[in-house]
């Protein structure tokens, strides 16, 4: 069986990635939700805003961009869903393939058309003004951290997709995830927040995730924001994988 | 129904043609969810290269017997062995030997009926897909519409790429879940054309139905599932022979929508 993974996955992955190239409006609403938050920060709220030094574009884009993973993956529990509904899920389990290879083409095909949103993202920032000097090792980093998270939030996805009982409630999930940069560094520094928001904002994984990413683009010393960051999408990772992997083999057996 | 066994599978023996013993044996198969007992002890045999129905109202237990012989499901308790590989112990076997059409026709939509083809061709590592899938359309009549998206097909063209895609590799075994649940009238015999053509090639077939016409169409053997329990098992002959004997009376037929419907569209037959 496990012979057969790789190539499965390659050929369940080329499938998925078709729904994507199909329905290109999929990665394209995935990326306006953020460009327009990224708009209305920059260009009506962030003068009154006070955020230290650089531009209000550069110290917001690296929450803008875990807003376009979150509302991404969304995407992922509703393709798996809809793959469960149709029946096409069981053909593929009835079938001598590696049947893990059915998840992983759905979590491989979120990362792909993940990576295309944000690089849209990351176009209209620089058109609104962004601009970094961060050297290959740092966009290496930053990439990292990225890839991690949404590797993270779409085994999240994942468990969605497979335990949802409504199309509605599949992709109603990712509504607290888009939330989450709100109450954390992404768009004002935690320090005027009243005591317990304070507290939570600085210390949800956002936060650091947010601050590794800005410090990298700023080319600012990094800290240890940098190494909480990649604990906090690696045990997300984790845990989520290990969830989904037991939902799957009880829908599975 | 003991008997009914032991003359199918002394007939079977006698006609030495079975390579290997029959293609589905299952026996005891009980499965309960939660409180709700849907199987309460199942015995039936299929013999190689034989259409055999199960018929059965809604809520039977058609689907989770399907479920549970094409490895998707586990029995409480019971064994069932297809192709000679026990369905538990040997489930990667199994699914080597199967091929599985469920109750809603499980294509992707947003493929072509090509591409479809071609992706269970690929899954099943297979060589020149390509060749396969154009194969596949021709027999199904598909190759026109083999370009376009599958979303845009009818019932009874969904229906036939869902076949045509069961049969890619040949299995031996191929389960078909109420195959023309909702479908119209001629797409129906379109499906009935399709699995006989199968089993003209050797295949063994097990459907579900809840249409009783359907079975006699189809089925080489019947068996009756109701309430967890095969009630009645043979061929259509044998299940007659139940009934009270036959009285003559004479009563004016009208005709039947259904004949209405042949004669202004003209008969498919």
């Amino acid at each position: 069986m496990a012979t057969y993974f790789f190539g499965d996955t390659a050929v369940l992955t080329g499938r998925t990635l078709r729904h994507v190239t199909r329905s290109p409006d999929t990665v394209i609403t995935t990326a306006i939700m953020p460009v327009a938050l990224l708009l209305l920060f920059v260009y009506v709220l962030g003068g009154a805003i006070r955020h230290g030094s650089g531009t209000y574009v550069s110290y917001l884009l690296p929450g803008i961009l875990l807003i376009t993973i979150a509302s991404g993956i969304s995407y992922t529990a509703f393709r798996l869903f809809t793959d469960m509904q149709s029946g096409i899920l069981e053909r593929f389990q009835s079938m001598p393939i590696a049947r893990s290879g059915v998840l992983w083409a759905h979590v491989l095909t979120s990362l792909a058309a993940n990576v295309i949103s944000l690089v849209l993202v990351v176009g209209v920032a620089l058109l609104a003004g962004f601009r970094s000097g961060a050297g290959l090792l740092a966009w290496l980093a930053i990439a990292a951290l990225l890839v991690l998270f949404t590797l993270a939030l779409t085994w999240l996805a994942v468990i969605a997709g497979l335990n949802a009982k409504s199309v509605d409630g599949a992709s109603a999930f990712s509504y607290p995830l888009i939330f989450l940069p709100f109450i954390s560094s992404a768009f004002v520094p935690t320090g005027t927040m009243p005591g317990p928001v304070r507290v939570f904002a600085e210390y949800q994984p956002v936060t650091s995730i947010v601050n590794a990413i800005r410090d990298l683009l700023a080319q600012q010393p990094v800290g240890s924001n940098l190494w909480i960051a990649f604990a906090w999408c690696a045990g997300i990772l984790v845990v989520a994988y290990l969830l989904a992997s037991i939902s799957y083999r009880r829908r599975i057996s | 129904m003991l008997t009914f066994m032991s003359i199918s599978s002394a007939i079977n023996q006698a006609q030495g043609s079975v390579t290997q013993g029959p293609a589905i044996q299952v026996q005891g198969l009980e499965k309960s969810y939660q409180e709700l007992r849907v199987l309460r002890g199942v015995d039936f045999e299929v013999a190689r290269g034989s259409i055999f129905a199960l018929l059965g109202s809604n809520g039977a237990g058609k689907t989770t017997v399907v479920k549970i012989l094409s490895t998707l499901l586990k029995a409480d308790t019971g064994t069932a062995r297809v192709n000679g590989f026990d369905v538990a112990a040997q489930a990667a076997d199994v699914r080597e030997s199967i091929s599985l059409t469920g109750q809603f026709a499980a294509v992707d939509e947003i493929l072509t009926g090509r591409e479809n083809l071609v992706l269970v061709a690929r899954l099943r590592h297979l060589e020149d897909p390509g060749v396969i899938a154009d194969d596949l359309l021709q027999r199904f009549s598909l190759t026109e519409a083999g370009a376009r998206r599958a979303a845009t097909y009818s019932g009874g063209m969904r229906r036939r790429l869902d076949i045509a895609m069961s049969l890619i590799g040949n299995p031996p075994v191929i389960f078909l879940d109420e195959p023309t649940a909702g479908l119209d009238p001629e797409a129906r015999i379109e499906v009935w054309h399709a699995v006989k053509e199968l089993v003209a090639g050797g295949t063994t077939v097990l459907l579900t139905t809840q249409y009783l016409d359907e079975a006699e169409q189809l089925a080489d053997r019947i068996a009756i599932l109701h309430q967890g329990r095969i009630i009645v098992h043979g061929t259509l002959a044998e299940l007659k022979q139940l009934l009270p004997p036959a009285e003559v009376t004479y009563v004016e037929k009208q005709p039947s929508l259904e004949d209405v419907f042949f004669a202004v569209v003209g008969d498919p037959k």
